[in-house]
């Protein structure tokens, strides 16, 4: 997979820390090799909106990627309960069911992006880069931050 | 079965494979199956339920399944290892996901829901349904079918319609 430049926080230099959240296996998997290959760590994943409530407060991610159809309790739902507790949440919804409504939805509940599935590498990049904003920055390959998992 | 319906699930295989797989794929046949469904490979389901009713199949042939495990997760998978149906499953999920995504940008309206891998007795119940429209896309690695059996719901689509009075 292509390696694209570190994305580093600006605070401590250190990874950006990701919660990758998605009823597939094969999904989070995927996204995860994504998340490495930006220099990325990845430091909890969950299968539905329960499970990533609970690890959202145990892991304090600067980057939750958040599938929308899940079994139990899905995506928007599970958006909401997290930014209604912690305002400062940065959730990209990823889905491969693109409608409007669910956008905006999420988008109202607090999401910051959409990405719609299968996911481009470069883009899921730009998205992150764009919702870290000013806290998170890139280094070159090679040059990336200290991973401390 | 309206092609109106069916089209965007096409488009929507083929853009998917295209991305997923690497290689190119065309359509070489298109058959309706009224006997029931004959799995062929690997295959998960997805149904929905709104103005739209039904289900769709996305059937891989082994090969071409491992084929796209191994090119996502970096290397070479058999095709008996546990991530290949996951795979298949995943793989459903986007095709299906993109196609309903332009049938709601028409104004339909209905719930998807998750993918689920089908096991021999969701295969006999799927035999089940009404007349499905069967898709064969073949790709270097091995042919790839979407099996589509769906209808339009007239009712829900009028108690969606705003009810107009007369003065």
């Amino acid at each position: 997979m292509k390696q694209f430049e570190a994305l580093t926080r600006k605070k401590d230099n250190q990874a950006v820390r990701c919660l990758i959240v998605d009823d597939s296996v094969f999904a989070r998997k995927s996204l995860a090799k994504m998340i490495e290959s930006f220099g990325g760590q990845v430091v909890g994943e969950a299968g539905d909106g329960c499970t990533a409530i609970t690890e959202y407060a145990r892991t304090k991610p600067d980057i939750v990627l958040m599938d929308i159809t899940m079994p139990q309790m899905e995506g928007i739902e599970a958006v909401e309960r997290i930014v209604a507790e912690h305002p400062e949440a940065r959730i990209v919804m990823v889905s491969s069911v693109g409608y409007q409504d669910n956008i905006l939805a999420a988008l109202q509940k607090g999401a910051r992006h959409f990405v719609q599935k299968p996911v481009k590498p470069d883009a899921l990049y730009e998205i992150i880069r764009y919702v870290l904003n000013d806290d998170g920055v890139t280094s070159p390959v090679g040059a990336g931050g200290e991973k401390s998992r | 079965m309206r092609m109106d319906l069916i089209q965007p699930f096409i488009g929507s295989l083929d853009a998917v494979l295209a991305e997923m797989m690497k290689a190119p794929a065309r359509i070489v046949d298109l058959t309706m199956e009224p006997e029931g469904y004959r799995r062929k490979g690997l295959a998960a389901s997805v149904t929905f339920k709104g103005e739209i009713e039904g289900r769709v199949i996305l059937d891989m042939e082994p090969p071409a399944a491992a084929h796209v495990a191994g090119y996502l997760s970096g290397g070479e998978v058999d095709p008996a290892e546990p991530i290949v149906p996951e795979t298949v499953c995943e793989l459903a999920n986007m095709v299906i996901g993109n196609a309903v995504t332009q049938l709601n940008d028409r104004g339909y309206q209905f719930k998807v829901f998750p993918p689920a891998v089908l096991t021999e007795e969701q295969t006999a119940a799927a035999g089940q349904e009404s007349e499905a429209s069967i898709l064969c896309f073949e790709t270097p690695q091995g042919n790839v079918y979407l099996n589509i059996a769906m209808h339009y719901h007239r009712r829900r689509a009028r108690e969606r319609a705003p009810v107009v009075t007369s003065q």
